[in-house]
Formats: structure tokens, C-alpha cells, sequence
């Protein structure tokens, strides 16, 4: 036996470097968001922010690019994981194929996907070559938002929906065959099989998953710049403008502010509506 | 009505025959016990017979229904399983009412229901629980409440005790038999706990490598075991077998005591016969005689009502129960006489009964 503290004592370098290396910025972040050059605490900065004309745009951008990808990430990956549980055969192939986008880095998988939508690229190719269109299009113009819109909402599903698909397979993995076989014996049809058991016993899998998913969906960036450019203002494009290019590390920082409240905000509302009762768990 | 027949039900994985052509009839109302070692089939049939497996071959009746194709929902059945599957998101009362929402009963209906069910397996005060908050045994009752409240034609059972402790388990034992007498449903049981079978059965089914080699009641098992297997599985010790010889058309020489068996031209067919006798049909005598085994004691395990004495015949293993009057010491030499209504003879090649 060891003693109790040693996990803690274990646990206490990671502790530290999370304090030194996360939590001291994340300070002066805060701080440099609430501050003025002399010290004082100010509120300019946040109203700067909130006066600009692109942070209305940025914030409902986000907003609906969340909710327009994360809700068919959930459901295609429920999908999957329901078919991969079933298999008997080739579940490891499945999986690994299904995979592979999480080993291409964002900025990638936006320059793949601009590569089929840019005005020479393979859709355009593909549309002129088999006479659907006499021209090129130009999908990803600034005319075109709607376009710009739909093709970074595919890029970003086909990105990371795989990382919702492995949290799910590994719970449906912990889900004993016999709950499936007493609500079938019980009059269950096969969608009501997945609705009332199968979906309820994977609560603790789908909160991970919706949760780390949502969080990633807010500061998407690189394949909205890979894809919109400028077209297409989302916070974390802001952030990068304003510290990078605008020169404001204020600002920036209360942007950043913005960003982690609405992911603190949606992990609780995450965390209570799917949460579990006492003693009703696997 | 509800009787189930089994038409030559066979079920193979890959090449492994789990089931060889399974014939059985299990009438209205019956209580029938699936009752063999691991291994044997016994799971398997039942879940043939629930639907959740597809059978090789072979047809399942359920009343005038043949129900092989059909799914489980379709088949009038309700299941207790083995690790009870007592749905863990839903309270007691919301489990004991899962069969009969997806069925569309009404609310008051529901709770009417389930209230009695709760009733009946005393787990009234546990509706609220979620199965976490619940013991082994309350769990169990949960399961079977599950089951009873579907009022199901046929009830199927998979070892439901098998996780309980042994106190437990006889309490249970005699409390699903009365809950299962009045329910008027035919419940087919399997287990491998032989007491549990003997106790509960209208009616045991043995199985022994995909097989039933013997179904009746369980006194009939007991005395007149129709397969060598059932002869050494039933019955704690279970029989003695010893090899016998031929010595006159009708009596035979077995460890070098002349007993009279089946005619030696009814078991001509038999390459060899065995003797076999239980344990408790033995009766100790004070010397040796031409008509008594003579038996080495090896091992003496009282056991308060009685004394079981293992000892050696002819240098085979053969149990003898005597009296806990009696005082045995090992290396004592005992001289037993079967009791001559209770001798059973078996064809080794076939091991079925002569």
C-alpha cells in the first residue's frame, strides 16, 4: 500500500506547469482585457470590441457554424458507431479509414477543401468538363457567402467528426449486449432500441464528445481562413486580427474572453441536460 | 394457451454443432427446467426459443403460432436474463413498466400493473431506486417483476438465481415457484443447479452435449435415469458405476458378486454393460458374502445425517452412504448389498439404460 497522497504528490508537476504555462497567461490575458495602459481598470476595450461592425458578424458566424456543424457531427457519428458496434467483421478497417482526417491538421484539410471548391479546382474541373456549366464558378467569392458557408460547414464535418465517432464507439463498447436483448424481448422495435436504451446509457460518451466538440467549433480558424478569407469574420479569425494585424493585444484578449464564456457557457448547459442521476448509471 | 413445441431444432456456429436436432413439447402451464452442465446447450435453445437466436433448422410452435421467423416482440414472451439486464436509466418502476409502454398500455393500466407485480415480488418500496441503488437480489426480483407484469403466455428464464448468494437463492427458489404457480404462464428455466431443477420443475430436461437425453419429472430422473450421463450428473454424490460380466443368461458378475440384471440376449447388442447404483442404496452387512461388495473405505466426510464414505471396489471409486451411527475409520473394509429394485444397468457403447 502507498500512501494516500501520493497520487496527489504524483499528480503535483503537471499541476504546476498547467499553473505556469496556462494559467498565469490566462491571467494576464484577463487582466490585459480589463486594463488600460496605466493600469487601470477600464471597460474601453470591451466596448471597442462590441462597437466594431465585424464582432456582430463574427459572434452570429460562429454561433451558426456551430450549430449547423456540430448537431450532424453527432448524429452522422451516432450513425457510425451504431454501424461499427454491429460488425463482426472489418470494424477495425471501418474505423481506421473513418480516421483519417484526424491526422490532417486544420489548415489541410481547409486548403484540400479549397482545392475543390477554388474557381480552378476539381468541382469546377469536374462541372465545365462534363458540360454542367459553361464556366467556372466562383463558389467562394464574397458574392457568395451562402457557398462559403456550406463548403466550411462540409470541411469541418468531414474534419472532426471521426473524434466524436471514437468517444462513441468506445461507449457503445461499454454498453452490455443484454440491455439491447431485454428491450427487444420486451417489444422494442430496432429505433426504439437505440432511443430508449442505447441513447440514455451513452450520456457520459456524448456529453464528452458534445462537449469537446462545441468547444473546438468556437475557435475554429484555419479552414475558415483557408476557405473564407476575410468573407467570412468568425471570432478567432478576430482574435488573430486584432493582435496580429490591427496591433491591439486588448482587444484581441477580450475577444478571446468572448470565446471562452460562450464555451463555458455551453459546456454547463451541455453538462446539465445530459446529465446522469445518482445510482443510474452503467 | 400457450403450449411450445421444439421441432428438430438444430443450431450450429461455423463447425461447432451446439445443437443436434432438438425435439420437445412443453405443455400449457408447465413449468419445464433446461437443466445440464455448461456447455450443453441449454442457453442456446432457450434463446432459440426467445428469438434472439435464429436456429439452424428446425421449427418453434408457440400455441398455434409458428414463431421461428418471427421477432422477439412478435412472440408473446417475456424474459428474465442472467445478469438480470435490469435497465440502469430507468427507476424500478419505469423497468418493471418498459414492456408494456412500448406495448401501449395506457397510464392506468401501467400502474395498476406494476404496483401488483411490485407487490407480488415485495420490492414495493423500491420503485423510486434506479438498479445502482439496488442489492443482487433486489435487482433479481426487479427482473422477474419485469417479466411478470407483461402477463406473458411464456416465460423464459436464464439461470435468474445463478448470481445469488446460496441463502438467498433457496429463499428466492421457493418464492418464484409460488409466484410462478398462480401466474398460470409455461415458463421454460435454465439452469445447471440440479437442486434448483429437482425443486422447481413440473418437468426436467437434461441436456448433455446438445442433446436432451432425458425429460421427466424429477423423481423419475432420479430413479430410473435413462442415460449413463444423468445417472452421474443427478444426485449428490451421483451413482456408482461398475463394469459387468456376463455369467448366465440372466445374471451377471460385477467386482465378483453374482446379481441378476437384464437377459444377456436383450443386451446382446451391448458390447459391455456397466452396473450402477446410488450411493444411498446400499445397505452395510457385518461380513462378506457372495452377494455383498467388499469396499476399501478411502475417505469419510460426515455429514451430520448421514456418513459418505468413499471407498475403492475392484480398484474403481465407489460411494457408499451409511448411517452417522455407524463408525468408519479409513482403511476399514465395508461390506454393502445393493438394494435389488434399485439396481440400474446401462450398454456402455450407447450409455442408455437396459
Amino acid at each position: 500500500m502507498y500512501p494516500r497522497s501520493l497520487p496527489y504528490l504524483l499528480l503535483l508537476p503537471s499541476l504546476a506547469l498547467l499553473a505556469v504555462l496556462f494559467l498565469y497567461p490566462f491571467v494576464l490575458v484577463a487582466w490585459q482585457a480589463i486594463s488600460d495602459d496605466g493600469g487601470q481598470f477600464t471597460t474601453a476595450h470591451f466596448s471597442e470590441m462590441l462597437g466594431h461592425w465585424k464582432f456582430g458578424t463574427a459572434f452570429t458566424n460562429t454561433l451558426l457554424l456551430t450549430l449547423a456543424v456540430v448537431p450532424i457531427q453527432i448524429a452522422l457519428a451516432l450513425y457510425m458507431a451504431s454501424l461499427v458496434t454491429g460488425m463482426s467483421r472489418g470494424r477495425d478497417a471501418f474505423l481506421y479509414i473513418w480516421t483519417i482526417p484526424l491526422g490532417i491538421s486544420d489548415l489541410a484539410a481547409g486548403i484540400i477543401w479549397l482545392s475543390i471548391f477554388e474557381q480552378t479546382g476539381f468541382l469546377n474541373t469536374f462541372m465545365v468538363g462534363l458540360g454542367f456549366s459553361e464556366q467556372p464558378e466562383t463558389f467562394l467569392g464574397y458574392q457568395n457567402k451562402g457557398t462559403i458557408f456550406l463548403a466550411i460547414a462540409l470541411a469541418e464535418i468531414w474534419r472532426a467528426t471521426a473524434i466524436v465517432l471514437v468517444i462513441l464507439v468506445a461507449g457503445m463498447g461499454l454498453i452490455p449486449k443484454e440491455y439491447k436483448e431485454a428491450a427487444e424481448v420486451f417489444g422494442a422495435s430496432r429505433w426504439q432500441q437505440f432511443t430508449k436504451v442505447t441513447l440514455p446509457l451513452l450520456k457520459p460518451s456524448l456529453q464528452t464528445a458534445m462537449i469537446l466538440r462545441v468547444i473546438l467549433a468556437f475557435e475554429v480558424f484555419a479552414v475558415v481562413a483557408a476557405l473564407g478569407g476575410t468573407n467570412m469574420p468568425i471570432l478567432m479569425g478576430e482574435v488573430y486580427n486584432w493582435q496580429f494585424v490591427l496591433r491591439d493585444a486588448n482587444v484581441a484578449a477580450a475577444f478571446a474572453l468572448v470565446i471562452l464564456g460562450i464555451s463555458i457557457l455551453c459546456t454547463l448547459i451541455i453538462m446539465w441536460f445530459l446529465r446522469t442521476p445518482k445510482g443510474a448509471t452503467l | 394457451m400457450a403450449e411450445i413445441k421444439i421441432k428438430s431444432v438444430a443450431k450450429r456456429f461455423g463447425k461447432v454443432e451446439a445443437l443436434k436436432s432438438i425435439d420437445l413439447t412443453i405443455a400449457d402451464q408447465e413449468f419445464l427446467v433446461l437443466l445440464g452442465a455448461s456447455g450443453c446447450g441449454k442457453t442456446t435453445l432457450l434463446r432459440i426459443v426467445a428469438g434472439l437466436e435464429t436456429a439452424s433448422e428446425g421449427e418453434i410452435w408457440i400455441g398455434d403460432k409458428r414463431v421461428d421467423q418471427l421477432p422477439p416482440r412478435d412472440r408473446g414472451i417475456a424474459m428474465v436474463f442472467q445478469n438480470y439486464a435490469v435497465f440502469p436509466h430507468l427507476t424500478v418502476f419505469e423497468n418493471i413498466a418498459f414492456g408494456l409502454r412500448m406495448a401501449k398500455v395506457d397510464q392506468a393500466t401501467i400502474e395498476k400493473r406494476v404496483s401488483k407485480t411490485a407487490e407480488l415480488m415485495h420490492i414495493e418500496a423500491l420503485l423510486k431506486r434506479y438498479s445502482g441503488q439496488l442489492s443482487g437480489g433486489q435487482r433479481q426480483r426487479v427482473a422477474v417483476a419485469r417479466a411478470l407484469a407483461m402477463e406473458p403466455e411464456v416465460l423464459l428464464m436464464d439461470e435468474p438465481l445463478s448470481n445469488l448468494d446460496a441463502l438467498l437463492r433457496m429463499e428466492m427458489r421457493a418464492e418464484l415457484k409460488s409466484v410462478l404457480a398462480e401466474s398460470k404462464t409455461t415458463t421454460i428455466y435454465v439452469t445447471h443447479d440440479q437442486v434448483e431443477a429437482m425443486s422447481m420443475a413440473d418437468r426436467i430436461a437434461i441436456m448433455n452435449k446438445g442433446e436432451i437425453v432425458q425429460a421427466s419429472d424429477a423423481v423419475d430422473i432420479y430413479r430410473n435415469p435413462a442415460h449413463r450421463f444423468v445417472g452421474s450428473f443427478i444426485g449428490n454424490p451421483p451413482m456408482n458405476f461398475l463394469p459387468a460380466k456376463p455369467r448366465s443368461e440372466d445374471t451377471w458378475s460385477v467386482a465378483g458378486v453374482k446379481l441378476s440384471g437384464p437377459n444377456h440376449n436383450a443386451a446382446a447388442s451391448a458390447s459391455s454393460v456397466e452396473f450402477a447404483i446410488r450411493p444411498e442404496d446400499l445397505i452395510p452387512v457385518s461380513e462378506a458374502s457372495e452377494d455383498a461388495f467388499t469396499a476399501q473405505v478411502r475417505v469419510i466426510e460426515p455429514l451430520g445425517s448421514h456418513v459418505l464414505a468413499s471407498c475403492m471396489v475392484d480398484d474403481q471409486l465407489f460411494r457408499v452412504v451409511v448411517d452417522s451411527d455407524k463408525s468408519l475409520q479409513q482403511g476399514d473394509t465395508l461390506y454393502v448389498k445393493p438394494m435389488y429394485d434399485r439396481m440400474r444397468w446401462f450398454d456402455s457403447s450407447t450409455e442408455r439404460s437396459l
